[in-house]
């Protein structure tokens, strides 16, 4: 007993102070882009030819977040800086298609109706589905967790059941074999209810886009609320998009500060 | 031995190294039977199979099939080859050599060969109504679970979708009140077609895919991958690529090994352990997000060396990093290990006898931690391995204190190893350049993953072209040893098993 209150004391407080602030990504961190058509060189396909997953279309120059896996060869390959990746961790957006940049800002997630953020926002409990994630998203989720970002303080919690979730956490490209138990995940989550998807894979396929045995997407008849690209996120990326939806975070600035819970 | 003269020159041949490419001409061809008898011979002198698989011959609709075998003590590999005809059957190894059941049946279901004698001729990865255009076998409706009847028995059925963040299987438990008899596991929900996929891709995806066959793994996987196409070249990666990578290899371990020793302990309900490595296990993540820009490490490993160096200050920020992480690890583990109630649920629990172990041919920590003393690292070094040597960490008791144990020596030397390369990391460039890789080669690349043995065979056609990929993840060896642990185990005592073992379900399908 002395022995666990001396390394609690060892130990104290290792909790983030807010979402962001007490963690500096290093500068080798590759988050968000930023996308320059106008520096492109005549004819260049430097980086087209360098990215592993097809992420990039020529002419103009466009880069689909859901299928990039942040690896910064297009970055490397590039002559004239038109893609250089930042370390701002924030990627969550609401719509698929608003991950294509091609020079205009990232628009990142809004929150979620003012109907859904009554029911959730306060709390919000979600059941996770790994599809043929190779456990690189599912680690992050995990780590999500622990003391370091100790989810739970912000009313999120992952659970064991989808009878007990408002929404279901979808990694992987969704390989044949789980396409009916996700679907049967989904189908046990009592409505109203929400769908998030974390990585490249649900996305595009990420890696694996055009396997044999994984669709690559999530079936249509799935509505995905909300979209966290990465391969895997970092778990501030992830945390980042489960707030934005919530309505906790808004302001356009990396180290924003949470904005009042719904009827406090 | 009775086979005499035929057996015994063949067991002469067939002899080649880690990472070192051979003539595929030079891989002795021996008949099914004779095959069938090598195998025999020389696993009963103490080797075990590190691969064992079919490629199909476009020529006559028969098949190839290489069997790579592992000599530990003498520190190399064995392959051999043979040729099954279209419909012909291979008769199976598994009732001698349990360990070669898996790699069998994957023959089976990947190629429709039929393998007479085989015990338990069940679906590896294919499920039911779910054809594959590469042809095999398609399961037919409900899996043929073992199962006992009798008063009192009574079946437990676990998963695809686990109550945690973990990946999908499926585990059933025939039980007698909460005593385990029996635990099936049945997988390949996770198969995405990895190893296909690979063999049609450019080359820097094919290291991605390689980097997400097991994504904890990114690290083993990837670096065996860059192994199989440098020696498919005949190129070596410069002194200081060897070094970070062997330092990333490290770093993948301890955050891995350090993330275990937390999970056992949230299991057994001691918080203070989950917390604590659950934070440290963070910080080696953290090192490797500085190295690569990502968390696990991806892109730093590329064909022919590493993407990113470490310059003099990073250096020393990381020595002062891991110094604050090695003591906080070892009062952490020093609390864990002191602590009767964790003591009490982790010894005596999922026992795997050597015996057991050996003829399973389980690999890695696990292996290690029921005595038997395989290590690729020490076994057959490559790369920054022959020159600096970890310690191999064994334990005898083949239970959950066994394996914990293992995992907390392991991480103490990789600390050591990486303070160690850190301080004497080599200038100098951090890649080469890789030709095109050499027409009619193979080469088997081992990778001492945290897992434990990471295997990649790759091999090139008549125009320097994949003719063939073959991915055997350490899970692929140790799944059976979990369902081994739990027998006369009570079922509540299968999540810290479970996490005992931590396996990839991913790694695993493929």
């Amino acid at each position: 007993m002395i022995r666990i209150l001396r390394t609690r004391l060892q130990q104290g407080n290792q909790t983030s102070k807010r979402p962001v602030d007490a963690l500096q990504l290093p500068e080798r961190f590759r988050g968000q882009p930023e996308i320059s058509p106008s520096l492109c060189e005549e004819g260049c396909r430097g980086c087209a030819d360098a990215c592993p997953t097809e992420a990039i279309t020529l002419s103009p120059l466009r880069l689909d977040l859901g299928s990039c896996v942040f690896c910064g060869r297009c970055e490397e390959a590039c002559p004239t800086d038109a893609i250089r990746f930042t370390n701002d961790h924030r990627l969550a957006v609401r719509q698929r298609e608003d991950l294509v940049l091609s020079g205009e800002e990232l628009e990142l997630a809004d929150a979620l109706g003012a109907r859904m953020r009554r029911l959730f926002g306060r709390s919000l409990t979600l059941r996770q589905v790994s599809a043929g994630g190779c456990s690189g998203c599912e680690a992050e989720l995990t780590a999500l967790g622990n003391v370091v970002f100790d989810l739970g303080r912000f009313g999120v919690q992952f659970v064991a059941s989808p009878r007990h979730a408002d929404g279901i956490v979808v990694t992987g490209p969704v390989t044949e074999n789980m396409e009916h138990a996700l679907r049967e995940v989904y189908a046990a989550v009592p409505a109203p209810k929400i769908v998030i998807a974390v990585g490249a894979c649900p996305l595009s396929g990420g890696p694996f886009a055009g396997a044999d045995a994984a669709r690559g997407s999530i079936p249509p008849d799935i509505p995905v609320d909300l979209y966290i690209p990465g391969c895997p996120p970092h778990p501030l990326t992830v945390l980042d998009g489960f707030l934005r939806l919530l309505g906790r975070l808004q302001s356009a600035t990396p180290s924003a500060r949470l904005n009042p819970l719904p009827g406090s | 031995m009775a086979e005499g003269k035929t057996t015994g020159a063949n067991q002469k041949s067939g002899v080649c190294y880690n990472s070192v490419a051979m003539p595929l001409d030079e891989v002795p061809g021996l008949s099914p039977d004779e095959l069938r008898q090598t195998a025999v011979a020389l696993c009963k002198d103490g080797a075990r199979i590190v691969a064992f698989f079919a490629l199909p011959r476009s020529t006559d609709g028969g098949h190839d099939l290489f069997l790579v075998l592992a000599e530990d003590a003498a520190s190399r590999l064995r392959l051999f080859r043979t040729q099954l005809g279209s419909g012909e059957p291979l008769s199976s190894l598994s009732v001698e050599f349990p360990q070669a059941q898996r790699f069998e049946r994957e023959i089976h279901e990947q190629h429709g060969i039929a393998i007479p004698g085989h015990p338990w001729l069940k679906p590896l990865r294919r499920h039911a109504g779910i054809p594959r255009q590469s042809g095999g076998v398609t399961p037919g409706p409900g899996y043929p679970f073992f199962q006992m009847s009798g008063a009192g028995v009574h079946e437990v059925a676990v998963g695809p979708v686990h109550a945690g963040i973990i990946e999908p299987g499926h585990f059933r438990f025939q039980c007698h009140g909460e005593r385990v008899f029996s635990l099936e596991i049945h997988l390949g929900y996770q198969h995405r077609g990895a190893e296909a996929l690979l063999m049609r891709s450019s080359p820097a995806r094919q290291l991605v895919i390689a980097e997400s066959i097991a994504g904890d793994t990114a690290m083993g996987h990837s670096l065996a991958h860059c192994m199989v196409r440098e020696a498919l070249a005949g190129a070596a990666p410069p002194l200081a690529a060897d070094a970070l990578r062997g330092i990333a290899l490290e770093l993948e371990r301890l955050a891995n090994h350090i993330g275990d020793l937390g999970a056992m302990c949230g299991d057994v309900a001691y918080l203070p352990g989950a917390s604590y490595f659950g934070r440290l296990r963070g910080n080696f993540l953290n090192l490797l997000m500085r190295l690569s820009g990502n968390r696990f490490g991806r892109v730093l490993m590329s064909v022919g060396g590493v993407r990113f160096g470490l310059d003099h200050t990073t250096r020393d920020d990381f020595l002062g990093r891991l110094a604050k992480d090695a003591a906080d690890f070892e009062r952490v583990a020093d609390m864990t290990f002191n602590t009767s109630s964790v003591l009490s649920r982790f010894e005596h629990t999922g026992v795997v006898t050597e015996d057991e172990a050996r003829d399973l041919g389980l690999v890695g920590p696990v292996g290690r931690a029921c005595g038997l003393t395989r290590d690729s690292r020490q076994d057959h070094p490559v790369g920054i391995f022959r020159f600096a040597h970890i310690p191999t960490a064994v334990a005898k008791t083949g239970d959950v204190t066994a394996r914990a144990l293992v995992r907390r020596l392991e991480a103490q030397r990789s600390i050591t190893f990486v303070q160690d390369q850190l301080r004497k990391l080599p200038d100098g460039p951090l890649t080469t350049n890789v030709d095109r890789a050499a027409p009619k080669q193979i080469v088997v690349a081992l990778v001492e993953g945290w897992r434990g043995e990471i295997a990649h065979v790759g091999m090139t056609d008549d125009r320097g072209q994949l003719r063939g990929y073959k991915i055997v993840d350490p899970s692929f060896h140790n799944w059976f040893g979990l369902s081994m642990a739990l027998r006369d185990n009570e079922i509540s005592d299968f999540p810290i098993c479970n996490k005992s073992f931590n396996l990839s379900y991913a790694g695993h399908d493929l």
